[in-house]
């Protein structure tokens, strides 16, 4: 199209929008004098406003790139570049660690704490991201398996006096198995189908908790739950903070390392082709529901991790903080950062968790903000901030046959 | 010859529609047999329930790679892939979200068993395993002469590339039958000549038996060694090219009144 027709267009929109807003914005009327107010700054305010907005648009959607293609121009975008140089990749790893080590001596503990819970949320998109980003499984019930791994630790801890560390592994292969239990009987469904079980296996888990009072102790919750102590050590308020911040970096990178590895492996192709193809991944030789419950088992383990670490965290948990929204926000991570990647994930998690944080001024706008983003991502960048990029294999021209050379990224 | 695919009697009904009426197709080791037939002839279906897209309502399929008669109807698909029959589909589906090494690195699945503790772990068998599965999937794919795309998705290879990949996929599990769903669908003249000669060098190559479903007669006529002929789910010929070329039954169900 060309420029003179974008802006015959975006003069249109403009007019058309002040026709819309004309009997709202314009028309004023004042029914104790019976006099009507015109205001006709307000019509010109929204005629140039919506113009350019439409302009803006216009040159948005003319530069998006071209879907379906892993194109050059996705590789120019700078993050992707810096993780396929190796030259600028190891110091930028090096310094982020730094950096991550040094936070809580840094910043203050109110800081730490909210750099704590934005990890857990890093976690948990990640064990989504295996879900939904990999094997293509819609799943709304995710926060379920975050319960199910607070609940353990705390049920254990209360009954049993299970300290943090054996909690750790034992919720998280609890929720595996909820995972599996969930993955069963939902192995024929797929896409809607599957959001709508899963949504409903969400909630039954949190009405079973907020309703079993015998065994959960109802709407009430569960209070005192111990933080994870130190060799034994008791440590002061701050030092458990800290303690606590190494603890999720810590996990954090595991998950980081375990589906950066699993990804690009036997199973993570199977993933990925149940994704794209199930009749086509059947006829490969691919197990369907194995290939499924593997990905709802891996999923869910590491939200029952994150339960564990969060209900260590908060030392108080009832069944308000696992509401179907958590769901959502945990899912719009994954969509918000890059369905498939890694990196995309774990940035989409922080600016999802943080940024409303620190913008706590314009809370009343968040829902707005939110959703404008959301709609804004799926128009110009549907793949998310950071686009999976498959890995590249590279053959030597020469010989061929038996050098085979792999080159990681992403 | 022996025969190392026996379909018996195969039935197969949706609801009231017969699609498929007692079907009696046997292929023999290293043959390349066609199966033909007008539109809606049930050929698709047939491939459907050899594979086990499909359960088919009545009849046996045998195979018997090594000589030992072996039943598979109502088996899951990726359990018959497993025992070596492999299929490319009539309208492409190849895995959009990769590279054309990966799709057939996918392909290598039922052919390799890392689990998940070894991708995590990545230790030495799983590296040689997925260095042999890389290299295995890279021979495949040079002897199809798609090696220029190793690393470009999917999606933006061309027709004919896409086409050729997807055979390229259904070799890497190791098939001792592959069945071709028109694989010349969509090619122009220069490709289905290439694609003749490709096949050719397929059976040679991997020592295989190939049954295809194609409309294109030239290729159909020069590739086939028998050609089986299915009208309304029925089979009303089979025989050589040169068989199938002069049966009344075949040129009427083809040709209808043109030719009287």
């Amino acid at each position: 199209m060309t420029i003179k027709n974008q802006i015959k267009k975006s003069f249109l929109v403009s007019l058309w929008f002040m026709f819309l807003t004309f009997p709202i914005l314009v028309i004023q009327v004042n029914t104790v004098e019976n006099v009507i107010k015109w205001r006709w700054l307000n019509m010109i305010g929204v005629g140039i406003g919506s113009f350019f907005l439409s302009i803006l648009w216009r040159y948005m959607l003319e530069k998006r790139p071209e879907k379906g293609k892993q194109t050059k121009k996705y590789q120019l975008f700078f993050l992707n570049n810096i993780l396929h140089e190796k030259k600028i990749f190891f110091p930028v790893i090096i310094l982020l660690s730094l950096f991550v080590l040094c936070f809580p001596y840094i910043f203050s503990m109110y800081q730490t704490n909210i750099m704590i819970s934005a990890l857990i949320y890093v976690m948990m998109g990640l064990g989504l991201n295996i879900v939904i980003g990999l094997a293509g499984l819609l799943d709304l019930g995710y926060v379920a398996f975050f319960a199910v791994g607070a609940y353990s630790y705390a049920l254990l801890n209360y009954h049993y006096g299970l300290i943090f560390w054996i909690a750790l592994p034992l919720g998280g292969i609890l929720a595996l198995i909820f995972g599996v239990i969930l993955g069963y009987p939902v192995l024929r469904l797929r896409g809607d189908y599957l959001a709508i079980v899963t949504l409903g296996f969400g909630e039954i888990i949190r009405l079973v908790l907020e309703n079993w009072n015998d065994f959960s102790f109802g709407p009430s919750g569960i209070s005192n739950i111990p933080k994870p102590c130190f060799l034994g050590i008791d440590l002061s308020l701050q030092g458990t903070t800290k303690y606590l911040f190494y603890i999720i970096v810590g996990m954090v990178a595991l998950t980081i390392f375990v589906t950066n590895r699993l990804q690009n492996s036997r199973i993570g192709r199977a993933w990925i082709a149940l994704k794209d193809d199930e009749i086509a991944c059947q006829a490969m030789g691919i197990n369907k529901g194995k290939t499924k419950l593997r990905a709802f088992g891996l999923g869910a383990m590491w939200a029952g991790m994150g339960g564990v670490i969060f209900a260590a965290k908060t030392t108080f948990i009832n069944p308000a903080s696992f509401t179907i929204w958590e769901s959502v926000i945990i899912l719009c991570t994954v969509v918000l950062g890059g369905m498939g990647s890694i990196t995309g994930v774990v940035l989409g998690a922080l600016l999802l968790i943080l940024l409303p944080e620190y913008l706590r001024a314009f809370s009343e706008f968040r829902m707005i903000i939110f959703g404008a983003v959301l709609v804004l991502m799926m128009v110009f960048r549907p793949g998310g901030i950071i686009k999976n990029v498959r890995r590249i294999y590279k053959f030597d021209p020469i010989l061929e046959k038996n050098s085979v050379k792999n080159e990681v990224n992403s | 010859m022996k025969s190392i695919l026996k379909v018996k009697n195969l039935t197969m009904n949706f609801g009231g529609l017969r699609a498929l009426h007692n079907l009696n197709i046997s292929i023999n080791k290293k043959e390349i047999a066609a199966l033909i037939g007008p539109n809606g002839a049930g050929k698709t279906t047939f491939f459907n329930c050899i594979t086990g897209i499909y359960k088919p309502s009545n009849g046996d399929i045998l195979i018997s790679p090594k000589g030992n008669n072996e039943k598979i109807n109502g088996l899951k698909p990726n359990i018959i892939t497993k025992k070596g029959l492999a299929r490319t589909f009539q309208n492409i589906r190849l895995f959009t979200s990769m590279t054309a090494l990966e799709n057939i690195m996918v392909g290598c699945h039922c052919v390799t068993k890392a689990g998940v503790i070894g991708a995590i772990l990545n230790n030495k068998s799983t590296k040689a395993e997925e260095r042999l599965i890389i290299e295995k999937s890279y021979f495949i794919l040079k002897e199809l002469g798609l090696e220029i795309y190793v690393n470009e998705l999917v999606t933006s290879l061309p027709y004919g590339a896409q086409k050729r990949l997807e055979i390229a996929r259904a070799l890497a599990t190791e098939p001792f039958l592959l069945l071709l769903d028109e694989p010349a669908a969509g090619l122009n003249p220069q490709e289905t000549n290439e694609l003749d000669e490709l096949i050719l060098k397929i059976r040679e190559q991997n020592d295989i038996s190939i049954l295809l479903i194609e409309h294109d007669m030239k290729l159909v006529m020069s590739l086939s060694d028998n050609i089986h002929v299915v009208d309304y789910g029925k089979k009303i010929g089979e025989g050589t090219p040169k068989e199938i070329r002069n049966n009344p039954a075949v040129i009427k169900a083809y040709l209808g009144e043109e030719v009287v």
